[in-house]
């Protein structure tokens, strides 16, 4: 066997590549992120919003994408794609072939001059083709890397970028080059591409004007998109007031061959007819919809929200074609509702594209020799969601089947974990700790403060006369020194930052550029090199926010420069050095659940090498998993349940506790201390981490005659029946969302609809000539299961639809079950005798989680499921830190989900597991015990629980924990909190400074 | 005549509002160069007392920008930031500055537009407002002294207190476990603002020189029966003490607090 | 009466033939109303300022320079050519007939070569008859067809690419390849029409706001065209939404008036 290799490639940099990239990169990795275009950010970086919160998509995705970007172990390849593939798992060679964008990526500063100045306007791919960019561009204005790219293909070479480009950073070199890398483990995240809407003819999208897909829809809503926000007609400009939405469109579609549901489109259509009424709340919204599929968590109270509270219309039909009025370019769209034939006219018509695989699929499954499904995604089994068929290659996000954002970066996780149990030995053997000099003591010197101030090419110099500033600055208070860059962050100036904190002796340093949210941590790391603190460094926003937005104003704009850097500079003066101290970690994990998530979640921690006590409150392990029967698929969920529990008992790494229940939970991140009962006998142990799997139950309904009549059953034991082979019957009647999707239970329990399927469709294989009815809200066979619910219909299941407003009625007649329900179509009640009634009960969370909720100190949904701490980007996270959670303690989900779910929670531990010690961030709160009087508003208002109450009363932050927001500071009624880089002095100077006062005015 | 530009200080949080201004750099957005900015991490950081500094040195305006509510980058910060900033404009309203001249707007990443629009708004209300009474060599004494005044309310622990339950209170409920009606809170709020900004009046006027029931009522525009409920309140807190009796009048005078 | 054409010539300083007046040059052979502004080099004729001699109201413009490859500035006169084939292609979208435009070719010892390309160009324009834009009363149309043209020739972009015309199609461009003229061609005509289009929709909206529809029917020009290239001077800070009337958003121009 050849030797393992500590190295990763990632392929594809969206979302779900960009957190598989990162948990694997904190958990000392080296990591190769490769992506097709010029940067990372996928199709998320496209998106206006978010469901079901309505995030603002470029704020939660942007810090991540810098953190990649800038991550030491992360190595960005963009345009690029493989080509080959040789090795094994442990020891892969991938051939890379990297095609040249013609800008050189150290060089490129990605001040944007070139793309100004070049004379060649390009439809813009990121807006969907709704605006332009030039020739030279950058896929977006938050694109990471922050390099520019030549467009080869439009770009006619006239040279002018070469010739405006100040950090002479093109370079025409050869087209393509060719990158071989050594990595142990590949990770699959190269997601979906659009279902091309053109292949619809009868919609009429590319021949009418105002049909859009849905993603150009997004790009619309988009206050940066193309038409600033206002929601245009692309025929006339005008502002539309009837818009439809068409699901499906390229999804449950034979006739195109995708019979799968694309998973996410129901939830996002709903999101953009939203936010639409929310841009102008005149508009009236029609989506027009075969089965609303808002089957996540909460999901379903942002429908019924966005049917009452906004007013959106959906009509349950499908629309049959699109015709355009010419006279008005509006359109047409016919459909058949309960009266029959309509012609509805709308302004605008926005289709939701289904999800495609990527386009490279096949390329992709044939150089590295993985298997694809029927429809050209990645294949995967039931019980192995993240692993293809070639071992060593793992696969997350869209690409195993259509998913959306936070299943995609709960698998991304699962990934890593997948990926580190694999290759654990040779953790931090290829990444680089880049070793520091001792920092230099300052505290006891008078501030000496050197500034730089950026010309960025002409960016700043254009419109900002530097020199000025630059004298002006010489003239400040404790500024020591002071010049102009014509870069200040190329790797020359870098130097010379350096050279001159050392020359002149500085203890401050202040650059006078661009952003900090993008350059801070690069100049940070030159003064640390200098040996200063890094918060003795501090920047001034001249571009970003003052010369590129005031270039018509050089005067105006140099006068505000030289506040600016005036108030920072009175904010350099009163920094001080500040601590980042190492807590160590505990390497052990907790893991509250034996379920299949716990178990699975355990097994990953194993596996790389972590001890893990695993509790479990039943006598043996396995919780829901041990009802399971059969699964939708081939595989043997109680073989699997059986072959998982002996694997947990021959690995010495897990400890088993049964009968075992939490006592009490004290200590944080890296450091928890644990009380077990187990069997009576009080026990504790350490961990670092811990996650919760505490599953969730089958409600036992009250209604429907259950418990009364020995018909009536759930699908659970209707399955226990079939699998033990005494199911009889000749009419089956099958009722779903039995205390689900009603005024107690709002939200969808999401396992049902398939759940029942599974079980018709067994029915009719142990005996056909059974009649199946399955009445049902909505049938949420979402992804690749729709198949199954095609089978079922195949087969000659009946599904009946019923509404809140007309449930069925189930009644005893002469000892015969009578179930009587309406039939929408022919309007109709029908009769049916079932001699088995069987209810589709809802997922209802574990009682105990409330106990469990304030013994972590974490928070609870509404509805009592665990509430993780970011829905879409930290799905297995809780805002404490060092908690995670998976599986059903999140939300009702299927054995695939969970599995991914409990490998992602693993994936996220593992990145605080493999180290040594946590830094702790310096720029956060304490508090001045002399003058905190304990009234505890703190503790309560610290959303990360970062502060508690010590013996005596007094608040304490719990350093590692505080993410220095900063609001206790701005709370505290004894003003007793500083926070540090930020303290109310520091700002306070600053502000002054800035309206030309000293703070002794 | 050149017009008058007004000088505003923003406090924008790091991860929605500094970026979305960014972004309007970045798309070139024009807006007028007033705004001299001071990057917090959250808006909720904002502490009251650094606003009314800002106010009281002569800016003309002030605004604090934060993520749209349920988008806070810190869960709900921002919502803090709100609460606080309702309070700050009741307090203001009573100094004689105008309130407008402080403002709280939510501005996403992507909302580089919506950045300088808010802005460019900001810039010419202000405008129209015309300079602050505050600003300039010499500032208005009297609402100088109310807003020093309102300083101290705003850094004294019975407004910080209530300012930072107030979310609680209204939407978890009290320690009975009940919750507080939002009107039924106000007037508590309002109630604690009115008698802790003349408690200040009065504590700072009777710094300078010791002085009768009548002549605070007077200074301030009071009925005495209320200012005197103040000086027992402010007796009680062991910050102001009687000086002396001139004629028929006790001369109040504050204490230095050690 | 005879209709007797205002003419403009600018000739190069190396073309014009000795003795040749041009204090009296209105008089040139006995051929009245050509003014003759002698320059030291063709190459340095600003578009901009053919199209401002038009918009005066002169009835043609007629370029002289020294026969390629001879130039006295190397090749000032390709450069001039250059501009003038783009400047035809811009004057052609305004109305004004761009015939009036003309760039010929002579040495200084040609006196009756320059003789002739004088009376020929006369007789073209007489032809043509009077100017649009001449008299008390110029065709407002093309009048503002011709400033959009104008402004058009100082967009930075359409420079760029004439100025660089000669190296990309007969040297070689960044990538070291050549491109042909007709791939040339068709690039410019693109942004010939582009920069021309989006400098008359922002002199319309200079006017007053003005919705797509309503530009669209100014322009004769598809909606969606129009839309377009109004996304693009959005993005560019040229135009703004500055009201909107029931479903209609109007534009106005962002002028130099402060933000």
């Amino acid at each position: 066997m050849l030797k393992k290799i500590g190295a990763v490639l990632v392929v594809g940099g969206g979302v779900a590549g960009v957190q598989t990239s990162l948990d694997l990169a904190e958990s000392g990795f080296k990591v190769y992120l490769l992506d097709e275009t010029s940067s990372i950010g996928g199709v998320m970086a496209q998106l206006d919003k978010t469901f079901p919160t309505n995030d603002c998509s470029m704020c939660i995705l942007a810090p991540k994408l810098v953190g990649a970007g800038r991550h030491p172990n992360i190595q960005l390849i963009t345009n690029a794609e493989i080509k080959k593939l040789q090795g094994e798992a442990g020891n892969f060679e991938v051939t890379v072939a990297k095609k040249s964008g013609y800008v050189n990526e150290e060089k490129c500063t990605g001040c944007g001059i070139c793309a100004q100045k070049c004379p060649i306007e390009v439809i813009d791919e990121y807006n969907e083709g709704l605006g332009v960019r030039k020739a030279i561009y950058l896929k977006y204005p938050q694109a990471v890397p922050l390099v520019y790219t030549i467009d080869r293909e439009r770009c006619i070479g006239c040279g002018t970028c070469r010739e405006v480009c100040k950090a002479d950073a093109i370079e025409i070199g050869s087209e393509k080059e060719t990158v071989i890398l050594n990595v142990g483990s590949i990770v699959l995240a190269p997601g979906f591409d659009e279902f091309d809407p053109n292949l619809k003819s009868e919609y009429g999208y590319g021949r009418f004007s105002n049909v859009l897909s849905s993603i150009e829809f997004e790009r619309i809503l988009n206050a940066s998109g193309p038409y600033g926000g206002i929601i245009l007609r692309p025929s006339d400009g005008e502002i539309p007031r009837k818009i439809a939405f068409i699901q499906c469109v390229g999804s449950r579609d034979a006739k195109i061959g995708n019979n799968y549901c694309s998973s996410t489109c129901c939830m996002y259509a709903i999101k953009e007819a939203v936010i639409a009424k929310e841009h102008n709340p005149q508009l009236q919204c029609t989506i027009f919809f075969i089965d609303a599929r808002a089957y996540g968590k909460e999901f379903d109270a942002y429908y019924d929200r966005a049917e009452g509270e906004y007013d959106v219309r959906f009509v349950r039909s499908r629309v049959s074609r699109i015709e355009e009025r010419p006279s008005s370019s509006n359109l047409i769209a016919k459909y058949v509702n309960d009266k029959g034939p309509v012609n509805e006219e709308f302004d605008l018509v926005v289709l939701s594209v289904g999800m495609n695989p990527p386009k490279h699929a096949e390329d992709l499954a044939r150089v590295l020799g993985i298997e694809l499904n029927e429809y050209d995604f990645c294949s995967t089994q039931t019980f192995s969601p993240l692993e293809t068929s070639k071992p060593g290659i793992y696969v997350c996000g869209a690409f195993s089947s259509p998913k959306n954002i936070q299943e995609s970066v709960a698998q991304a996780s699962g990934a890593a974990a997948k990926v580190a149990g694999l290759i654990s030995q040779e953790k931090g053997t290829l990444t680089t700790v880049k070793e520091y000099p001792p920092e230099r003591e300052v505290s006891d010197e008078a501030p000496r403060i050197g500034v730089f101030v950026c010309r960025c090419g002409i960016n700043i110099g254009g419109v900002i006369n530097v020199p000025e500033v630059v004298e002006y600055v010489r003239t400040l208070p404790d500024v020591v020194y002071a010049e102009e860059n014509l870069y200040t962050c190329s790797q020359d100036a870098q130097k010379r930052i350096l050279e001159t904190i050392e020359e002149h002796n500085l203890n401050r340093v202040v650059v006078a550029s661009c952003t900090p949210r993008t350059h801070e941590p690069l100049f940070r790391e030159t003064v640390r090199d200098a040996r200063l603190n890094i918060y003795l460094f501090e920047m001034a926003n001249i571009r970003d926010q003052c010369s590129w937005v005031h270039m018509h104003e050089p005067q105006k704009a140099t006068e505000k420069a030289k506040d600016l850097v005036r108030a920072t500079i009175a904010k350099a003066r009163l920094l001080k050095p500040l601590p980042k101290p190492l807590i160590n970690v505990t390497p052990v994990g907790l893991v509250i659940g034996g379920g299949l998530s716990g178990m699975t979640a355990a097994l990953d921690l194993a596996k790389q090498g972590f001890e893990v006590h695993l509790v479990e409150r039943e006598k043996e392990l396995g919780g829901n998993l041990r009802h399971i029967h059969y699964i939708l698929g081939s595989e043997d969920p109680q073989q699997r349940l059986t072959s998982t529990i002996k694997e947990i008992s021959e690995n010495e790494k897990i400890h088993v506790y049964l009968n075992t229940e939490l006592v009490d939970v004290t200590g944080y991140v890296g450091n928890f201390r644990t009380t077990l009962n187990c069997n009576g006998e009080r026990k504790e142990i350490e961990h670092g981490i811990a996650i919760v799997a505490t599953g969730a139950h089958e409600n036992k309904p009250t209604e429907y005659l259950y418990g009364v009549d020995e018909r009536v059953v759930t699908q659970r034991e209707l399955e226990e029946k079939l699998a033990k082979g005494d199911f009889e019957a000749r009419t089956v009647v099958m009722i779903q969302c039995v205390g689900s999707r009603n005024d107690e239970r709002p939200n969808c329990s999401r396992i049902c609809c398939a759940q029942a399927i599974k079980n018709a469709l067994k029915i009719k294989e142990v005996s056909p000539k059974t009649d199946v009815y399955i009445l049902y809200k909505d049938i949420r066979t979402y992804g690749f299961k729709e198949d199954f619910y095609r089978e079922a219909a195949n087969k000659g299941v009946l599904f009946i639809r019923y509404d809140n407003e007309n449930k069925p009625k189930v009644t005893q007649e002469n000892g015969n079950l009578n179930v009587l329900v309406w039939e929408p179509v022919i309007e109709t009640s029908i009769p049916i005798e079932p001699d088995l009634l069987v209810l589709s009960v809802a997922t209802i969370p574990n009682p105990d989680n409330k106990r469990m909720a304030q013994m972590l100190k974490v928070p609870l949904t509404e509805d009592g499921f665990f509430l993780e701490a970011h829905v879409k980007l930290r799905p297995v996270d809780f805002a404490t830190e060092g908690i995670f959670l998976c599986g059903l303690a999140h939300s009702p989900m299927f054995v695939e989900e969970s599995i991914s779910q409990a490998c992602g929670a693993a994936g996220r531990a593992m990145t605080i597991l493999s180290k040594e010690t946590l830094e702790v961030e310096g720029a956060i709160a304490s508090i001045d015990e002399n003058l905190c009087v304990g009234c505890g508003l703190c503790v309560s208002l610290c959303p990360y629980r970062a502060i508690e109450k010590d013996e005596k009363g007094t608040a304490r932050v719990i350093d590692v924990l505080c993410k220095g927001c900063g609001t206790c500071g701005a709370s505290c009624p004894k003003r007793a909190i500083m926070i540090r880089y930020f303290t109310d002095e520091q700002i306070l100077a600053q502000g002054l400074a800035a309206l030309g006062r000293t703070p002794h005015d | 005549m050149t017009e008058f530009e007004p000088k505003i200080i923003g406090f924008l949080c790091n991860w929605c509002s500094y970026a979305g201004a960014d972004l309007a750099g970045v798309s070139r957005i024009q807006y007028p160069a007033n705004i001299r900015v001071i990057r917090v991490m959250c808006s909720g950081r904002v502490d009251p007392v650094i606003v009314l500094e800002m106010l009281a040195n002569g800016a003309d305006g002030v605004i604090v920008t934060g993520c749209h509510p349920g988008e806070c980058h810190y869960m709900e910060g921002n919502l803090q930031a709100e609460r606080k900033i309702k309070m700050l404009k009741k307090l203001i309203s009573r100094t004689g500055l105008e309130s407008e001249r402080l403002r709280l707007e939510w501005v996403s990443a992507s909302e580089g537009a919506r950045f300088a629009e808010v802005i460019k708004d900001f810039t010419n209300q202000l405008r129209n407002l015309g300079a602050s009474p505050l600003a300039g060599e010499n500032p208005d004494k009297t609402i100088l002294a109310g807003i020093i005044a309102a300083k101290a309310v705003a850094g004294a622990s019975r407004l910080r207190t209530l300012v930072g339950r107030e979310r609680t209170l209204i939407e978890e409920g009290n320690v009975y476990d009940e919750k507080v009606g939002q009107r039924e809170f106000d007037e508590v709020m309002d109630g604690s603002i009115d008698a802790e900004y003349i408690r200040n009046r009065i504590h700072l006027l009777v710094k300078d020189k010791p002085m009768s029931v009548e002549g605070l009522a007077k200074h301030l525009g009071l009925d005495p029966k209320n200012v005197l409920r103040h000086i027992v309140v402010l007796r009680q807190r062991g910050l102001v003490s009687l000086d002396r009796i001139e004629g028929e009048d006790p001369l109040y005078i504050a204490l230095e607090v050690s | 009466m005879m209709f007797m054409p205002k003419i403009i010539g600018f000739v190069c300083n190396w073309s014009l033939p000795v003795g040749v007046d041009i204090a009296s040059s209105s008089s040139i052979h006995g051929y009245p109303k050509i003014r003759i502004v002698r320059v030291m080099c063709i190459g340095i004729i600003d578009p901009s300022i053919v199209l401002e001699t038009f918009a005066k109201g002169a009835d043609g413009v007629l370029v002289i320079g020294c026969h390629p490859p001879d130039c006295h500035y190397i090749e000032g006169n390709l450069q001039a050519e250059r501009k003038i084939k783009m400047l035809k292609k811009l004057i052609s979208r305004t109305g004004l007939e761009p015939a009036r435009l003309r760039l010929d070719w002579a040495y200084a010892s040609e006196i009756e070569r320059f003789t002739k390309i004088i009376s020929d160009f006369r007789n073209q324009v007489t032809a043509l008859g009077q100017s649009p834009l001449a008299g008390e009363r110029p065709d407002t149309d093309i009048l503002m067809n011709i400033k959009a043209a104008k402004a058009a020739t100082e967009d930075f972009r359409l420079r760029l690419l004439v100025g660089r015309e000669i190296e990309l199609t007969e040297k070689k461009n960044m990538f070291g390849e050549k491109m042909s003229q007709g791939e040339f061609d068709k690039m410019i005509d693109i942004a010939i029409e582009t920069v021309y289009l989006r400098n008359k929709i922002y002199l319309f909206v200079k006017n007053g706001p003005l919705s797509i529809r309503e530009l669209s029917k100014r322009l004769n020009l598809d909606p969606r065209v129009v839309l377009h290239h109004m996304v693009v001077m959005k993005q560019e800070g040229l135009v703004a939404v500055s009201e909107v009337k029931g479903t209609t958003p109007l534009y106005s121009a962002l002028g130099e008036a402060r933000c």
